[in-house]
């Protein structure tokens, strides 16, 4: 696919100012868990590991280096998502207390 | 590339903005991480039918031991220990971004015509740069939080111009490797500073400030992701890439604010330093209390306000807090908790904390609101905090912490500190508070000295 810049930075731009007004609403009390969660998402770059150690004339370096990157975002995908979940179900309104 | 994964991937996308959305509130928070987990499924599947996958073998053990290897740490983990696991997964996420920039930097070098020229190279290098650069400072920070490595500041003669000529080394590589990418025999070299830079730049930070790296360190960790983005022409890694950078911008304005320091102090100051000329050794008299006297000033109070600090978590006090709460509440009691967001080891680590605990986290309340109500509140009893408490951020110009936002504990009609002794906490600097005449120092560890108080506190409760 053609490589385009000026989208690509486009984008980047759109995506940065709708990340700052979501997360300046984010509740202080989240602040941990909104970190674990971020960091799970920005294992996206599975994505890109999936494409280096997928292709088809990936060299041995190639598959070396991608086989390390997916286990090493794989494993950032799962633990943050459960942890995220573990510290988000601990909160708890005063109502639901026995 | 198939069309439609294309679509897979701006739904992806779309997911993973509702997910940071629905975290605004406890409320909804469960359903952003299952959104999170959706996006992410579907962003995997898109990359799989994205084109012809070879090489299955290596694809499916590192998925299957990235699996095996992320389900315990996220049960077994325990929640003081967060912050390492944070600065661990920044640095894996890093490492992925790093190694995939340099795969691809090796692999193309058979088309480099084509595919290594102008922008390719520099979204390359930016992420290769960023990415080993957060690996190992990511590291640094996690041995300093499990406090393998000093919390002190290390430092040394000229270090900020010792890492400027280096930064200015590595950036002199990389320009060079983007006018002429065929010249692989410096790409060893970038890498080898990029490493180097990341340990260099977190060692001469202290403990104390921490929360602002780990936000600083998931900023980079984002954008080094999203630089991979556009090395790889890939929509969905630059909007994932940019919405983590962004948080990680957000989370460490909020923490410098907090500290009243700028972002080039923290990383270039070497806080906790210099304080120790300006000690005036003149001898201040301080009131303490046994937990007998606390405990009855408690049971008359009508209203108490808690402030806690990282100490709480390090004497895993959180459990004989909420046993504490739960005894003054039924006593009609209003307990409220004091949250400064500096407060533990990363921003909102209190919170977690304390929820752990089970303490509703309507009865968390941050800096901002609470401040108001301490001149109308009984007591404050104030437990492993000690810097964010320092009256001095207000009065004392000369002082390191001068103009740091702190709460307004010392306005309580009365003060109750927890404290081991009278050493100075992470910043060295002596707290006026324990000298007032309303503040008891309450000698004890924060568990043993809230055991205590509550054995002193007679279960007749709703009497």
């Amino acid at each position: 696919m053609e490589f385009n810049l000026g989208l690509g930075l486009f984008i980047f731009m759109l995506a940065t100012f709708i990340g700052l007004e979501v997360i300046r609403k984010v509740s202080p009390l989240l602040h941990t868990p909104l970190m674990s969660l971020t960091n799970a998402i920005s294992a996206i770059s599975v994505v890109g590991a999936i494409m280096i150690t997928g292709s088809q004339g990936a060299s041995d370096l190639s598959k070396i280096l991608g086989f390390i990157a997916i286990t090493a975002v794989v494993t950032n995908i799962v633990s943050g998502f459960l942890i995220t979940d573990r510290m988000v179900k601990m909160f708890k309104k005063r109502e639901a207390k026995k | 590339m198939p069309g439609f994964v294309q679509y897979l991937y701006i739904i992806s996308a779309g997911l993973f903005i509702l997910s940071l959305k629905w975290m605004n509130h406890p409320d909804t928070s469960r359903r952003g991480v299952f959104a999170g987990e959706i996006g992410m499924l579907v962003a995997i599947t898109g990359a799989f039918l994205a084109f012809d996958v070879h090489n299955w073998v290596w694809i499916i053990a590192a998925f299957f031991i990235g699996t095996a290897v992320g389900i315990p740490i996220a049960y077994i983990m325990p929640m003081t220990a967060v912050p390492q696991r944070t600065a661990l997964s920044h640095a894996c996420g890093a490492l992925a971004a790093a190694l995939v920039g340099t795969a691809e930097f090796y692999q193309r070098q058979a088309n480099a015509a084509t595919e290594l020229h102008g922008f390719i190279m520099v979204a390359l290098m930016i992420e290769t740069l960023l990415g080993f650069l957060t690996f190992t400072g990511s590291l640094m920070a996690m041995g300093k939080l499990q406090e393998v490595l000093p919390q002190r500041p290390i430092t040394y003669r000229n270090q900020n111009a010792v890492n400027f000529i280096l930064f200015a080394i590595a950036l002199g590589l990389a320009v060079r490797l983007i006018l002429v990418p065929t010249d692989t025999f410096l790409f060893p070299f970038f890498v080898a500073l990029s490493l180097l830079f990341g340990v260099l730049l977190i060692i001469p930070i202290g403990g104390a400030d921490m929360p602002t790296v780990i936000a600083i360190l998931n900023s980079y960790a984002g954008l080094s992701a999203c630089a991979m983005g556009f090395a790889l022409n890939n929509q969905l890694l630059v909007v994932a890439g940019a919405l983590d950078g962004s948080s990680g911008l957000i989370l460490s304005i909020i923490m410098c604010k907090a500290m009243n320091r700028s972002f080039t102090n923290v990383l270039f100051g070497a806080f906790g330093q210099i304080q120790t000329s300006s000690a005036k050794q003149e001898q201040r008299t301080v009131r303490s209390a046994s937990p007998e006297e606390a405990a009855s000033i408690l049971e008359s109070a009508s209203s108490v306000i808690i402030v806690p600090g990282y100490g709480l978590a390090v004497a895993q006090a959180q459990h004989k807090i909420r046993e504490l709460y739960d005894n003054l509440m039924k006593r009609g009691v209003d307990v409220k908790f004091a949250i400064h967001p500096v407060a533990g080891r990363m921003p909102g680590h209190m919170n977690v904390l304390l929820a752990e605990a089970d303490i509703p986290y309507d009865r968390l309340v941050e800096m901002d609101e609470i401040n108001g109500e301490f001149p109308q509140t009984d007591v404050a009893l104030v437990i492993g905090a000690n810097d964010v408490t320092n009256p001095k951020a207000r009065t004392d110009k000369g002082s390191p912490i001068y103009g740091m936002p702190i709460l307004d504990v010392d306005k309580a009609r009365t003060v109750m500190v927890i404290k081991r002794s009278m050493n100075p906490g992470f910043a060295g600097i002596d707290n006026d508070l324990y000298y007032l005449d309303k503040t008891l120092m309450l000698f004890g560890d924060a568990k043993g000295f809230t055991s205590e108080l509550l054995k002193e506190l007679p279960a007749r409760a709703a009497a």
